[in-house]
């Protein structure tokens, strides 16, 4: 039994206690950073890499550290959902549909508990679905070639495109914006400066980290400036909380099914959370029918949105894992996190250094227990941590990425290139062009670019080569078609509004 | 509506200088089929036809701020941009105390609160990256202490 070995080398890792520690951290300060409304997955993770990395702990650690971070800010979402109709992050958005309205019905507590069971259910079942078809897929992945990663890079441009955006035109800029950064700085094919205007800060290229954190981070306090902290926690109540074991029981095969849909929902390349809370969503509205009573506050409709979220959040890590394509903005920000400890993703990382695949696999499971034990019992305190104001947490987080930034290079110029990408992302986020294809075309031009120049040199210029194998010409018809069917698909697949009061 | 077309031509604009510079880069002796010039320009170029379609075929126009909040938003860019100079020379406490409060300020008008939140953070962050995560951070300015 191959992976009843390979777990044993994962918990061999993931049990030392230092591990252990680094997870529980994680954990605890993930449920944080996904509870506070404005600050998400995504920025949470962005701003704390810089951190980690200057910490200097070694790959598995940091590793470990941010994924339970990750997986934490997927728990955490909730709670603000909830209690406060704020989803804390884009896939909590599904869950203040039922789950506010049930709170307003008194029964927060239920609300909480169910949709942290829910979570854990999801999580977990998604992180075995990791275990079993991550290696699975990285045996397949050893057959693409520069011509199928090509394909599979402008797959993940397209879905993201379709899917995560109201406007194809729109996702495309977004894209080439990311790419076009992407090329700036020394080609490493042919050892030429290129793009740079001639700035030699410019001839190393532009960090990744720098603008990922201008985006998220620097942009979200633009935001907050914009509507004076309006959105914040006034007068969160929460009674004692007590175990719904009922509704837990009643929902079983909800989360179960959620779970599934949530977990390929996560799969696919540029689809993540949101598009698996979605879906977990709409398919137990369809199952339950008119009577289901969806969207007045029903047990049902807390548990779907949090187990397909969780569960797509797992398997966001299955394509970012095998193929270094990251499924998701998070998972972008993850891949960030690989790259910058010089580990690359792909299906080499599952036979060169298991000890790292495994121990993730392995940390991921202790920390959905430990995730489950902090979210039930513990949750309270994480309801305290709503009471934040914005005009202490946004001067926080920007005071935070500037000494993360400027540990990485102590240069005056990447703060100033970060202050600019933020207000490049209020810009972007303004005017409706999503951001996550900007990050993504940054982490993945320099790749991208490769595979086509090395299939070019293989194939001597022979440009049918892209499209000569069975595998490549799957990936062109995937892309093509999730680029343009989400245009016909979208008075169907129109996402719900927020419940106003 | 407006904004759309404004953005587009923008990006359009910039698409084609980003095509023009990339038609200026050196190719090398150790060139392969593909150069370093092709990819950029075929970024270029679907760049500038999604700059077009903006152009073309713009969304409803967002909500901008008010003008008065235009003003915030300019301010803080400025603290930010005179924090990212200001951090090197004179040491992390005052820039960050000033900033913090001025971005504090920006987001919820109390002068008092603002000022406590800048101190309080530019001392509670100090002590937690100084000797919880042992980051080498200049306090003061080398001048003010000698």
């Amino acid at each position: 039994m191959e992976i009843i070995d390979n777990l044993a080398l994962g918990f061999s890792i993931a049990l030392s206690p230092y591990t252990l520690i680094l997870a529980v951290v994680g954990c605890f300060l993930g449920t944080i950073i996904g509870a506070l409304p404005g600050l998400g997955p995504s920025n949470g993770v962005a701003i704390l890499i810089p951190i980690t990395f200057t910490l200097g702990l070694d790959a598995t650690s940091a590793l470990v550290l941010m994924t339970s971070v990750y997986y934490g800010a997927m728990y955490g979402g909730r709670i603000s959902s909830i209690l406060l109709n704020i989803p804390g992050d884009e896939p909590a958005l599904m869950t203040t549909l039922d789950g506010y309205p049930m709170a307003k019905a008194g029964r927060s507590g239920d609300a909480l508990v169910l949709s942290g069971v829910a979570s854990f259910v999801g999580a977990l079942l998604a992180t075995v679905g990791l275990m079993l078809l991550a290696p699975m897929l990285a045996r397949v992945a050893y057959l693409f070639g520069p011509a199928e990663y090509f394909a599979l890079y402008l797959l993940a441009f397209c879905t993201l495109g379709g899917m995560a955006s109201n406007n194809q035109a729109k996702a495309a800029l977004a894209s080439c914006i990311g790419l076009g950064i992407a090329m700036v700085g020394i080609d490493s094919a042919s050892g030429m400066p290129r793009l740079t205007g001639g700035n030699l800060h410019l001839y190393d290229g532009i960090d990744f980290l720098v603008a990922i954190v201008g985006l998220f981070a620097i942009a979200e306090v633009f935001f907050f400036i914009e509507s004076h902290g309006k959105n914040s926690s006034i007068g969160v109540k929460l009674g004692k909380v007590t175990i719904p074991w009922k509704d837990i029981f009643d929902t079983k095969w909800t989360m179960l099914r959620a779970s599934g849909v949530g977990f390929i929902a996560g799969i696919l390349p540029g689809a993540g959370a949101s598009l698996g809370s979605f879906m977990a969503y709409m398919s137990e509205k369809a199952i339950a029918g008119e009577k289901g009573g969806f969207g007045t506050g029903v047990a049902k409709g807390i548990a779907a949105p949090e187990a397909g979220n969780n569960a797509a959040a797992g398997g966001a890590l299955v394509p970012m894992l095998t193929l270094g394509v990251p499924g998701s903005g998070t998972t972008a920000v993850l891949l960030a996190l690989l790259m910058t400890l010089n580990i690359t993703p792909g299906p080499t990382l599952f036979t060169d250094r298991p000890e790292v695949v495994w121990g993730l696999i392995a940390s991921l499971l202790i920390a959905n227990f430990v995730l489950l034990l902090m979210n039930v019992p513990m949750v309270k305190i994480f309801v305290r941590v709503l009471m934040v104001p914005p005009w202490v947490l946004l001067p926080g987080v920007t005071m935070v990425s500037f000494v993360g930034i400027y540990s990485l290079s102590g240069s005056y110029f990447d703060l100033l290139l970060m202050v600019g990408f933020g207000v490049l992302g209020y810009v972007l986020r303004k005017l409706d062009i999503p951001t996550v294809p900007v990050i993504l075309g940054i982490l993945l031009g320099g790749n991208m670019e490769d595979a086509l120049r090395r299939a070019m040199v293989i194939s001597d210029g022979e440009w049918t080569y892209l499209y000569s194998s069975p595998i490549a010409i799957g990936l062109w018809i995937a892309a093509i078609v999730g680029f343009v069917a989400p245009m016909f698909l979208r008075s169907v697949l129109r996402k719900p509004q927020r419940i106003t009061d | 509506m407006a904004s759309d077309r404004i953005f587009g031509l923008v990006a359009t604009l910039l698409a084609f200088a980003f095509i023009a510079g990339a038609t200026q880069v050196q190719t090398s002796f150790l060139s392969d089929p593909v150069g370093p010039k092709f990819f950029p320009i075929l970024i270029g170029i679907v760049g500038a036809i999604s700059g077009m379609f903006m152009v073309l075929r713009p969304d409803p126009e967002p909500d901008w701020p008010v003008l008065r909040t235009f003003g915030a938003l300019s301010v803080a860019v400025i603290v930010l941009v005179a924090y990212a100079f200001a951090l090197k020379p004179l040491g992390f406490l005052l820039p960050t105390t000033l900033a913090a409060g001025l971005l504090s300020y920006q987001i919820s008008p109390r002068p008092r609160m603002a000022a406590l939140a800048g101190i309080g953070l530019s001392v509670g962050l100090f002590i937690v990256f100084k000797f919880a995560l042992g980051l080498g951070l200049v306090v003061f300015p080398k001048g003010l202490i000698g």
